[in-house]
């Protein structure tokens, strides 16, 4: 009974204010400690290397945020991330650790620019777009059928079969481009090129990509879908509690595969939003990398659609200001992993001060 | 099988000098004294073996020998001398050695490498000498292994081995065999049973522990009886070897599963079986494997409103016949028919939806998703259906609405139907299973172990609701462990060991002599009076 005593004061604890420490100072230590302690950290590097660090700091925020085509850009960007992200939040929730979210990404991006310029004349301009964003989920859910089949069916784990087929995914489409689908005009081993006039249309008199309003509503779809109908909860079930899945009659396997395919079928059409986009065609030696760059993001989110979407804004425009800065200030573009890297690890911290603190005080 | 004959002539090196004592032990976990006021003494070449029910006391007690558990009071002693086993390197400095009932071998490594895995660092593990060791071992013992197998790619019987083999070359005098036979043929029992005498003969004591009656008597040479913590009864070498088999497992019965004086039998509840037939069980078969009993042509019948009970000691079979009744577990062959049609195909919802349920004994791990709300838990069994989802949209006032009619009716405590479930106690989220078992039309409901683990009220509270469950018509198949609650709640008793269902016993009321006729089944001893059904 002590137990239940116990529980029944607890949430009164958690929704009054915490004795001893504001909810500021959980802010503090939690949100905005962490985010200076990493500018911090990263600038000192930047003067070990001998870049004053508020020039470095000045530029990305001047580009990525602040001046109107820096913004455009950032917001062009965010587009296939989000895919990513919608990708990412089905897997995780359903405990599904799908980290060959580039292999599928690319994959999807060559179904693309294979198709979409070849059909360009022979469908009406949104059906072009249509089949290719189509022909690309097939193409990076066909990825995941050997991972997806190894997990439901025989437990193989999910992790390493997904990165090894990544591996597999980008020299494949990488050969693909050489071999197959090489564009007889150019001398670049490189896709036929989609026209500018019949890419997805851009946004207002902006240089904006329309891919970020889709990308907006995958991520703002697949949250809904995770947390408001059955098949969400499904998933979420399974991705907690596999045993209890079970018990309560759902088909682990079966689900199991679904996640798989949706997964990798958002990350195909992250592609396709990229190519479709912005792009125009796949060169050879293309590989954005970008599935593993989202993955922290996902998780500094912890699942939740709307937290992504603002820090992929804010990594968009951290991934555009660096790209410039390193062409001023001579700052390889990698420093912007750096800066990331240094983020996750103060997020860490903060939170693994903020657990030692709350538990003091229990 | 050692004649008895045979057995008297081995019991000679008894009244060996003391080489472990357990001085008025006691233990105490959260609301249960798991080892009462218990001494013991282990003498130099004695079997010694200790029998008793689930949650006697047994594994608590080895526990304390292997350096997990340090007593509350009393104490222990090895060599005569007061002795704290503090850690598992300590019991095992001090010359005991335990061989749990799973393997604690790595089964990657090679057999060589498992012999001298816990060494000290420091000791450079030479082959030459530990092939001089089991060379030793092998004359001695008759225990040869090879050496460079790998571990995993033998059989369960050779594993165990080389967990005795590993104790002797520590040079350990007392060796602790948890449950050794549980897992093996047999023919791999009775060569286990050789090996403990040849240990013994050379001086070393063995603890057996076992619920295989005949076992104990053919194995052991001194047999002590734990009840409750408590140690019921002890038969001496010399007592031992003057019975015959039956009259020694008819004086173990009665310590295992006899009334103390001073409590009364249980009130009975008074039957509300029908005529008709519900749950028809016909030759149901399941897969097997090393780690999971399978079950074996298993028949029974249920009628409405009737409680069966299933006896058994915990994992003979129970929790896979209560998964294959619920559709959770593929059935090789054999037929169930639920209110007169074929079942056996049908997946776990569909059997749900047609009035079959099954609360699970485990709450946390299979039972409910400790992260997610109660009320979330409430309806896990019925996602996506109406009214809680509609058209595949979930309606969280619904959910919520019916997860406190559900708290209420079933009084259950928790701040709020928003609450993580695993944040409430376990009595508490018995209850919410209870809500969702019972909700809608249920038919019938297996309930395994309902009890377990709850606290005093709680039982109360459960069994009262199971006597409910069952005078409003509902048939019931209640799986327990322990006996009173069988016999106070059961109309029929059913005894499964070994996957198989040895007898169904009426609930005659005969109190004493049923339940050692019970306890007899459960220990694997055949019955002539039951009748089969």
């Amino acid at each position: 009974m002590a137990d239940e005593i116990a529980a029944s004061a607890a949430p009164e604890n958690g929704a009054g204010p915490r004795q001893g420490r504001s909810a500021f100072q959980r802010l503090l230590t939690v949100t905005i400690g962490p985010i200076v302690g990493a500018f911090l950290l990263s600038a000192v590097i930047l003067l070990l290397v001998g870049v004053n660090p508020l020039t470095y700091y000045g530029y990305i925020l001047e580009r990525g945020l602040l001046s109107g085509l820096g913004l455009e850009q950032t917001a062009t960007r965010m587009a296939p991330l989000l895919f990513l992200v919608a990708s990412l939040i089905i897997a995780f929730r359903s405990g599904i650790w799908n980290l060959g979210t580039d292999g599928q990404f690319l994959l999807g991006a060559v179904a693309a620019a294979a198709s979409a310029p070849l059909l360009v004349g022979v469908l009406p301009g949104w059906l072009v777009l249509v089949v290719g964003f189509v022909l690309a989920a097939i193409a990076g859910a066909i990825w995941s059928v050997l991972p997806a089949i190894l997990r439901a069916y025989q437990g193989v784990n999910e992790i390493i079969t997904t990165l090894m087929m990544s591996f597999l995914g980008v020299l494949m489409a990488s050969t693909l481009v050489k071999l197959v689908l090489l564009d007889p005009g150019t001398t670049v081993p490189q896709t036929r090129t989609l026209p500018v006039a019949d890419r997805l249309p851009r946004l207002f008199d902006t240089s904006i990509s329309s891919g970020l309003i889709w990308g907006l509503v995958a991520v703002v779809a697949v949250h809904l879908m995770m947390t408001r109908t059955s098949f969400g909860m499904r998933l979420r079930v399974v991705g907690a509690n596999p045993a209890a899945a079970t018990h309560a009659g759902l088909s682990v396997p079966l689900l199991t595969v679904a996640v798989f395919g949706l997964s990798a079928g958002f990350a195909g059409l992250a592609g396709a939003a990229d190519i479709l986009g912005v792009q125009g065609n796949v060169r050879a030696d293309w590989n954005p990398a970008y599935g593993l760059m989202v993955i922290p993001l996902v998780f500094l989110a912890r699942f939740n659609g709307y937290a992504s979407i603002v820090l992929v804004f804010f990594y968009s425009a951290l991934l555009i200001g660096s790209e410039s800065a390193a062409r001023r200030l001579g700052v390889p573009q990698d420093f912007t992993l750096v800066l990331v890297a240094s983020l996750l690890i103060c997020l860490g911290l903060g939170e693994y001060i903020d657990h030692k603190k709350s538990r003091k005080e229990r | 099988m050692a004649q008895p004959a045979n057995a008297a002539e081995t019991l000679s090196p008894s009244g060996g000098a003391e080489l472990v004592g357990l001085v008025n032990v006691t233990k105490r976990f959260p609301g249960v004294v798991a080892v009462d006021d218990v001494s013991l003494a282990i003498n130099a070449g004695e079997v010694h073996v200790l029998l008793g029910e689930n949650g006697a006391g047994k594994s608590t007690l080895v526990g304390i020998l292997a350096g997990l558990q340090e007593p509350d009071e009393g104490h222990l002693s090895v060599n005569g001398k007061r002795t704290r086993l503090a850690s598992p390197s300590a019991s095992l400095d001090a010359g005991i050695s335990t061989v749990f009932q799973h393997s604690m071998l790595v089964p990657t490594l090679s057999v060589l490498e498992n012999l001298i895995l816990g060494a000290p660092w420091w000791q450079s593990s030479h082959r030459a000498g530990v092939e001089a060791r089991m060379d030793e071992l092998k004359r001695d013992f008759a225990l040869s292994l090879p050496l460079d197998a790998r571990t995993g790619d033998l059989s369960l019987g050779q594993q165990q081995q080389i967990e005795i083999a590993r104790a002797l070359l520590r040079d350990s005098r007392v060796l602790i065999l948890d449950e050794a036979t549980s897992m093996l043929t047999p023919q791999g029992a009775e060569e286990l049973g050789a090996r403990m005498r040849q240990l013994t003969d050379k001086g070393l004591a063995v603890i057996f522990i076992t619920h295989k009656l005949s076992e104990a008597y053919h194995f052991g040479h001194r047999i002590s009886v734990l009840k409750q913590g408590r140690l019921a009864g002890q038969l001496a070498p010399e007592a031992l070897s003057a019975l015959s088999e039956a009259e020694a497992i008819e004086q173990v019965v009665t310590m295992m599963f006899g009334r103390s004086s001073d409590s009364a039998e249980p009130i009975r509840r008074k039957t509300t079986a029908t005529a008709q037939i519900v749950l028809s069980v016909e030759g149901l078969c399941t897969e097997g494997d090393n780690d999971v009993l399978g079950l074996d042509r298993i028949t029974l019948d249920l009628k409405a409103g009737e409680i069966l009970g299933i006896a058994g000691i915990d994992g003979n079979g129970q929790k896979q016949l209560a998964e294959a009744l619920a559709g959770q577990r593929p059935v090789t062959s054999g037929r169930v028919s639920f209110d007169g049609a074929d079942i056996t195909g049908l997946s776990v919802s569909e059997r749900r939806r047609r009035g079959l349920r099954y609360l699970t004994d485990d709450r946390l791990e299979e039972g409910t998703v400790g992260a997610f709300a109660v009320a979330e838990n409430t309806v896990l069994k019925d996602i996506g259906e109406p009214p809680f989802w509609v058209s595949g949209i979930e309606r969280p006032a619904r959910i919520a609405d019916h997860a406190r009619d559900l708290i209420k009716r079933f009084a259950v405590s928790t701040p709020s139907e928003a609450t993580p479930i695993g944040r409430l106690s376990g009595g508490n989220i018995q209850k919410v299973l209870l809500g969702r078992e019972l909700t809608g039309e249920a038919k019938v409901v297996v309930f395994n172990k309902p009890t377990y683990g709850l606290d005093l009220q709680n039982i109360d509270a459960s069994r009262d609701r199971l006597g409910a469950v069952a005078a409003d018509g509902t048939g019931v198949i209640l799986i327990s462990t322990d006996l009173d609650e069988l016999m106070a709640l059961s109309d029929r008793i059913a005894v499964i060991e070994g996957g198989r269902i040895h007898g169904i016993i009426e609930n005659d009321g005969t109190g004493e002599a049923l339940r050692l006729r019970i306890g007899r089944l459960m220990a694997g001893e055949m019955d002539k009076e039951t009748v089969e059904v």
